[in-house]
């Protein structure tokens, strides 16, 4: 059996753990475009701070190749020939497959932005370059300005925040993190960031670009789903089922470039994060070499430290909202669609178990109160 | 492979366990000069609730959701026993995230900290079990609270 993964990172070393599982003989080639050994997207903003480094960043260690008998090749694929099984690279040579794997991920999205044109330092923050670049491009008296107030954006104001002169962001939207935070847990964490130093501009549209010397643009990403076109289904990212297949036979996909059910709100959607990433390319890796395997439980859910702030959040902020201090759960027909919690953040998996699982526990409302009693 | 099991019938919720394992690690030989005005930050800890108590620590689920989570690749398994490396740890907290049972813990070092059965530290059965004055506290290969992560 030939196995061919597009993509390195969280999905497609799970395929790869996954297909070992089940098949220890066939034969995996694993593609990227990035040039680098398998490296944790996330670790970016620690390496500008200093808590990391590159060889720490590896997401799984140096000899993780060979141990698991895969080939990595440094190319990119521009074309999936699904007839004839084979993806054809920039380089005009092709690799044949019997199954394979589309964890392509999502590459960032520059709006249309006035003025924009005249930044000479501009730069994104996703990937191992982008943070090199963003490095050398910064000094002590550096004014930067971040275009959006999302975890991306929050996680590189974190990182440089100590190494430049000062640290602007900008959102049209009225609060931050507004994709895992509501209105009042998003006023706690933005206080806390103000009074380490980050100056935030909400509602408002990045402008004044001669005010800065740097801009990280972190307005949003978008799957990377070209390679499918007119082959499988997508919406916005690649539709994929329970067992992370695509509408074509032999197709899977996983990760960031893939829509899927959350299991707390029953809704398809894009739920971009490493866990879910990797337990979608353990499955289809699983799935891929003749086993049977089923990723059902992906909910959206985040960890997030911001400048020594820890923030938990799960599931969907809908129904009665139940609060303490820091802490909110959101609670109806006996189940707890989710929870943000800030700061007070132990066991916090408990709560996420009881999201995932949509337990409907005829006391939960009695026991959150509880719990926010004690 | 053994694992650390708890019978909360028998649990007196002493919380001594948590005393054991916090000493466990000190390498220390009195336990009393050890963890004196010391905040101990046990990997085991016991829940209480009117009339139950039971310890609750790292059940090394046969699906790990910790380790599939880890954004680092600090958390693996070896030998069936989930471990973590506290080198590669950046305190994300994904694991505190998705851990169902709520057994892996901060620390004051920063570091996430967890239940290794005391392999790498002591001879034997894990601190809490042979501290444990009830023996609620069990180490044997029973499947009966098998985790399911």
């Amino acid at each position: 059996m030939r196995y061919v993964i597009i993509g390195n990172s969280a999905a497609g070393i799970g395929a790869v753990e996954g297909i070992r599982q089940v098949d220890g003989q066939g034969v995996i080639t694993i593609i990227t475009s990035e040039r680098e050994h398998t490296y944790s997207r996330p670790l970016i903003s620690y390496l500008l701070q200093g808590k990391t480094d590159e060889d720490k960043m590896r997401y799984r260690p140096a000899h993780f190749y060979d141990d698991n008998n895969c080939t990595l090749v440094y190319g990119t694929v521009i074309q999936i020939l699904p007839n004839e099984k084979q993806v054809a690279l920039e380089d005009g040579s092709k690799i044949p497959y019997d199954k394979l794997l589309v964890a392509s991920g999502s590459s960032a999205f520059t709006p249309p932005i006035e003025g924009l044109d005249t930044v000479k330092s501009k730069h994104h923050f996703m990937t191992l370059n982008d943070a090199r670049n963003l490095k050398n491009a910064i000094a002590r008296d550096s004014r930067v300005l971040i275009v959006g107030a999302g975890l991306i954006g929050l996680k590189c104001a974190e990182g440089i925040l100590n190494k430049v002169g000062s640290v602007t962001v900008v959102d049209l939207a009225p609060r931050i993190l507004s994709a895992i935070l509501d209105e009042e847990s998003a006023a706690i964490v933005q206080k806390h960031l103000e009074n380490q130093g980050i100056e935030f501009k909400l509602e408002s549209k990045a402008e004044d670009f001669g005010n800065y010397d740097i801009v990280v643009i972190a307005a949003g990403v978008r799957p990377n789903t070209a390679l499918l076109n007119g082959i499988a289904d997508i919406n916005r990212g690649i539709i994929v089922n329970e067992k992370s297949e695509t509408s074509h036979p032999d197709i899977y996909a996983a990760g960031d470039c893939t829509e899927s059910i959350d299991k707390a709100s029953g809704q398809r959607k894009i739920m971009a994060l490493l866990p879910n990433a990797y337990m979608q390319g353990e499955a289809a890796g699983i799935n891929m070499a003749g086993g049977d395997k089923a990723c059902d439980k992906l909910i959206p859910m985040n960890a997030v430290g911001l400048c020594g702030l820890h923030i938990i959040t799960a599931g969907n902020y809908t129904g009665e909202v139940l609060c303490k201090d820091n802490n909110r759960f959101f609670i109806s027909d006996n189940k707890l669609n989710g929870y943000i919690l800030i700061d007070n953040i132990e066991k916090a998996g408990v709560y996420t178990r009881l999201v995932r699982e949509k337990r409907a526990l005829e006391d939960v409302t009695e026991i959150i109160r509880e719990a926010l009693r004690a | 492979m053994k694992r650390i099991y708890v019978n909360e019938k028998w649990c007196l919720g002493c919380r001594l366990c948590e005393y054991y394992c916090a000493f466990a690690e000190t390498g220390k030989k009195n336990m009393a000069l050890a963890l004196k005005d010391v905040k101990i930050n046990p990997r085991i800890r016991v829940e209480s609730h009117e009339d139950i108590n039971f310890a609750v620590n790292c059940r090394h689920c046969d699906e790990p959701l910790c380790v599939k989570s880890c954004i680092t690749g600090a958390l693996s398994v070896t030998d069936g026993v989930v471990k973590i490396n506290s080198e590669r740890c950046v305190e994300c907290y994904t694991c505190i995230l998705v851990c169902p049972f709520g057994a892996i813990v901060p620390s004051d070092s920063g570091v996430l900290k967890k239940c290794e059965l005391c392999l790498d530290i002591i001879e034997g059965s894990p601190a809490c079990v042979k501290g444990c004055p009830n023996n609620a506290i069990v180490y044997e290969s029973t499947l009966v609270q098998k985790g399911q992560g």
